[in-house]
């Protein structure tokens, strides 16, 4: 048990200094405009990595499965113009049948 | 503190991030069975869940000592997944406001739908927004791993019902609006996705979405 709680309190230390550690060292200042052009194309660069990594990310391996499926089809619905919580919705729900049926 | 209108840019973010508080309550629940199967109790799931608010990283942690990791690798694995909240608090920070220790706490609230749904366009952020999106998230993980510490077998296995494509269909979601109307970004998202497929048979978990981040870099080329 001492194994968990010392993981527990480290990794959530961790978490608070990662998260922290921006805030701190940059403080309030007005970063140089090359930095700022590089951060407005990190939220893209991010969402797409965790997009596809969630998609297709299996511990270590790369998987085509009911997942990629229901993806697939919030994309559709997207180009679409359906509503966002219809859209994840059917994801999810696409998700659930083929894993079901699959 | 501030006139009562002041509470609303956070309301706002507060109600922009129902819907992804809604699915971190049921995957908190998951992660609450989780825990729990692994033995570990209906109290520390919930601390964890407290002081980390950490979803992959707990997942992670879960997973290492589930197959019968020691704490150190746990605690790399969650470092690694945590990473990328690094150079998102370096973009969050010049809106931040008050003195280190006040900046340090309110870059605690970068959590990535919250960070996604502040993001302005042109690297700029609004702080009330993110702050008051990422309230009811972690409400939402906290009582939800609650729910799952305490119930423990009897509720199931949450992911039969599709909930591990909630996040990456949310990130679609505000992922096409970044890409709206800039060739650049859809260039940086698709080198980025490249990047973090090619990786993730080779790095650690958490790897491939921090080099990801290299992408980016094409915004040091001049205008296009």
């Amino acid at each position: 048990m001492t194994t968990l709680w010392v993981t527990i309190v480290a990794v959530a230390l961790a978490s608070a200094a990662i998260k922290a550690a921006g805030p701190v060292l940059v403080g309030g200042r007005d970063l140089p405009p090359r930095a700022v052009s590089v951060i407005a194309l990190l939220a893209p660069a991010l969402l797409a990595a965790l997009v596809v990594t969630e998609t297709l990310g299996k511990d270590q391996h790369l998987v085509l499965d009911e997942r990629a499926i229901g993806v697939a089809v919030a994309g559709l619905a997207l180009a679409l113009r359906a509503p966002v919580l219809l859209t994840v919705a059917l994801a999810a729900a696409t998700t659930a049948l083929a894993g079901t049926f699959g | 503190m501030s006139r009562p209108s002041g509470l609303d840019p956070y309301l706002a973010g507060a109600r922009a991030s129902v819907p992804f508080a809604l699915a971190t309550l049921v995957i908190g629940i998951s992660f609450g069975v989780l825990a729990r199967s692994l033995g570990w109790g209906i109290v520390a799931p919930i601390v964890f869940s407290v002081i980390a608010f950490s979803g992959s990283a707990q997942f992670a942690v879960a997973a290492v000592l589930g197959a019968g990791g020691g704490a150190v690798a746990a605690i790399l694995a969650a470092v690694l997944l945590n990473a990328r909240f690094g150079p998102m608090g370096v973009a969050v920070a010049p809106y931040l406001k008050g003195r280190p220790f006040r900046r340090a706490l309110e870059g605690q609230a970068v959590v990535d739908a919250s960070w996604a749904l502040a993001s302005r366009g042109g690297g700029r952020f609004d702080r009330e927004f993110m702050i008051g999106a990422t309230v009811p998230q972690g409400v939402g993980w906290i009582f939800g791993t609650a729910i799952g510490a305490v119930s423990g077998d009897f509720i199931g296995d949450p992911e039969r019902l599709g909930l591990d494509v909630i996040f990456p269909a949310f990130f679609l979601v505000l992922l096409a609006e970044e890409l709206r109307g800039s060739r650049r970004a859809v260039a940086v998202a698709l080198i980025a996705a490249s990047l973090a497929l090619a990786l993730v048979p080779f790095a650690p978990a958490g790897v491939p979405v921090i080099a990801a981040c290299v992408a980016a870099l094409l915004g040091l080329r001049g205008q296009s």
